[in-house]
């Protein structure tokens, strides 16, 4: 392979969110609403993951207030405060909570952020079309390993 | 009814962006008088066929004291421009036939208590109308006119000026006969998770109303407050606007503005605010 091949299959592949360790969002195997292993294969990285509560399609502070983000403006009041939620779940427990709370709290309100089926109409984003072709799930395995490393900092101690 | 000149609400707006995002919790007490003269019903018991809910609250009781104040005179009230652009429209004739509203139904003080009972069971057309629906076919049928776009300005101009004049009565639309199939449709559609965000009318409005989602104070989601001019797209926006806005935001492929499907939930969703007054056109964030 030339050397421009080689750089553009690394590119496509990095825009697909697909590495050789991810496990794809139909494959997920959850254990009473818990994820044991990476789904991207590789550690997540923590201040990514704060990024991500605040922007994008993590939004996760629409929800949840987190003192130590108390920066930020507008935190939410649907679901619990994420303080000391490390204390309260496990590495696994909390995996599988973002990829797909409704596994471990039946009904809830909380959104599937890597699932990539079983939707009602889905749109193309925001825009309020209709989605055509592959659908990515909200958060890449990467970005839900970055939340997961964030979310393994909120201890009470 | 009082109309306006457009100078004086200036002032009201500017102040009211500025607070228009400070944060509050449940629905607040406050009373809403309009022009020292409207006392509008804006919390009354939940009518029977609500299950989940007790109260139903007007939309206003959500929004802050600066963004309810603007609604609370005509003379601040930014909507009351096009409620007399609709007043002269009224009056105009257009179409092949020579009328204008007026021609039929005179003044427009005759429309008082019309927006109350819409959507409404229409016999000789086999429909649930809405009062869009019912003001095109009137332009097409007795005026020979072209029809709105059925969200455009024209509409709901028109809608905000039928609205003004029932402003105080209770909403009371029928929900049982021949309409009841439709409103099922359309109850149906308000407990569907729709979207990639998997949310529902009801997640937000019936599970989560007095709460914050990010800066948002979340109301019922009422309709009896429609038109709404809203401060942060300063204009005039129709129910089905807003229906269209909430379902693409769960990012969901959403209805066209005046589809059977929007008609539906039109006719469930204001059958949860029977018992509230009229308030289109309203002022909210
Ligand atoms: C639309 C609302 C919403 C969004 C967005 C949301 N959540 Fe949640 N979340 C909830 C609700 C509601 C619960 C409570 C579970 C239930 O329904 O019983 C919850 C529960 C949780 C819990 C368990 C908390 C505890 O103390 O038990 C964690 C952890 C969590 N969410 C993390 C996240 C993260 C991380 C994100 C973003 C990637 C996120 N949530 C986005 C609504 C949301
Ligand atoms: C993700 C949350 C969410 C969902 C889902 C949602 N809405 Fe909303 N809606 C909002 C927010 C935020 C507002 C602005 C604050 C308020 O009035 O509640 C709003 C406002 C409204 C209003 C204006 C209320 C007023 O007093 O002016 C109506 C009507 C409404 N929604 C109806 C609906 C309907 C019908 C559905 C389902 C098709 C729906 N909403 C789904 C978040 C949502």
């Amino acid at each position: 392979m030339t050397r421009f091949g080689l750089l553009m299959s690394a590119a496509l592949l990095s825009a697909s969110g697909v590495f050789a360790g991810t496990v794809h969002p139909t494959n997920v195997d959850f254990v009473d609403g818990a994820i044991e292993v990476s789904l991207s294969g590789m550690p997540g990285d923590p201040e990514n993951g704060a990024v991500l509560m605040n922007k994008g399609a993590g939004n996760c502070i629409a929800c949840h207030a987190v003192s130590q983000l108390s920066d930020l403006p507008f935190h939410g009041e649907i679901g619990p405060m994420l303080d000391g939620v490390a204390d309260r779940w496990s590495e696994a427990e909390l995996r599988g909570i973002i990829a797909d709370a409704k596994q471990m709290f039946d009904g809830t309100m909380m959104p599937s952020f890597y699932k990539t089926e079983g939707f009602i109409r889905l749109g193309d984003a925001y825009t309020g079309d209709a989605h055509a072709g592959d659908v990515q799930p909200l958060l890449t395995a990467q970005e839900v390993e970055d939340v997961v490393a964030y979310l393994k900092t909120l201890t009470d101690e | 009814m009082r109309t306006k000149t457009s100078m004086r609400l200036g002032v009201g707006l500017a102040a009211a962006s500025v607070f228009a995002m400070a944060a509050c919790a449940d629905p607040d007490d406050d009373q809403l008088v309009v022009n020292e003269e409207i006392e509008m019903i804006t919390e009354a018991a939940a009518p029977d066929h609500m299950e989940r809910v007790r109260t139903i609250y007007s939309g206003w009781r959500f929004r802050s004291d600066e963004t309810q104040a603007v609604q609370m005179d005509d003379f601040d009230n930014p909507a009351m421009i096009w409620v007399d652009a609709a007043a002269e429209v009224w009056e105009t004739a257009d179409g092949t036939e020579g009328n204008s509203c007026a021609s039929c139904h005179e003044s427009v003080d005759s429309m008082e208590g019309v927006r109350a009972v819409y959507p409404k069971w229409n016999e000789a057309a086999g429909e649930v109308r809405t009062l869009e629906m019912q003001v095109n076919d009137c332009r097409e049928n007795q005026m020979g006119a072209e029809p709105w776009k059925y969200d455009g300005g024209d509409m709901t101009n028109m809608v905000a000026l039928i609205s003004s004049v029932s402003r105080g009565l209770p909403v009371n639309v029928a929900i049982d006969g021949p309409a009841q199939s439709t409103w099922e449709q359309g109850k149906d559609l308000y407990y569907t998770r729709f979207g990639q965000l998997e949310l529902s009318c009801a997640n937000c409005h019936e599970d989560s109303y007095g709460l914050h989602i990010r800066s948002d104070h979340l109301s019922q989601g009422q309709i009896n407050g429609f038109p709404t001019y809203r401060l942060k797209n300063t204009k005039l926006n129709s129910v089905h606007s807003r229906f269209k806005g909430c379902i693409r935001d769960t990012r969901a492929h959403t209805f066209a503005p005046g589809s059977p499907e929007f008609v539906a939930l039109e006719l469930y969703v204001a059958s949860r605010g029977n018992g509230l007054s009229v308030e289109g056109p309203s002022v909210r964030n």
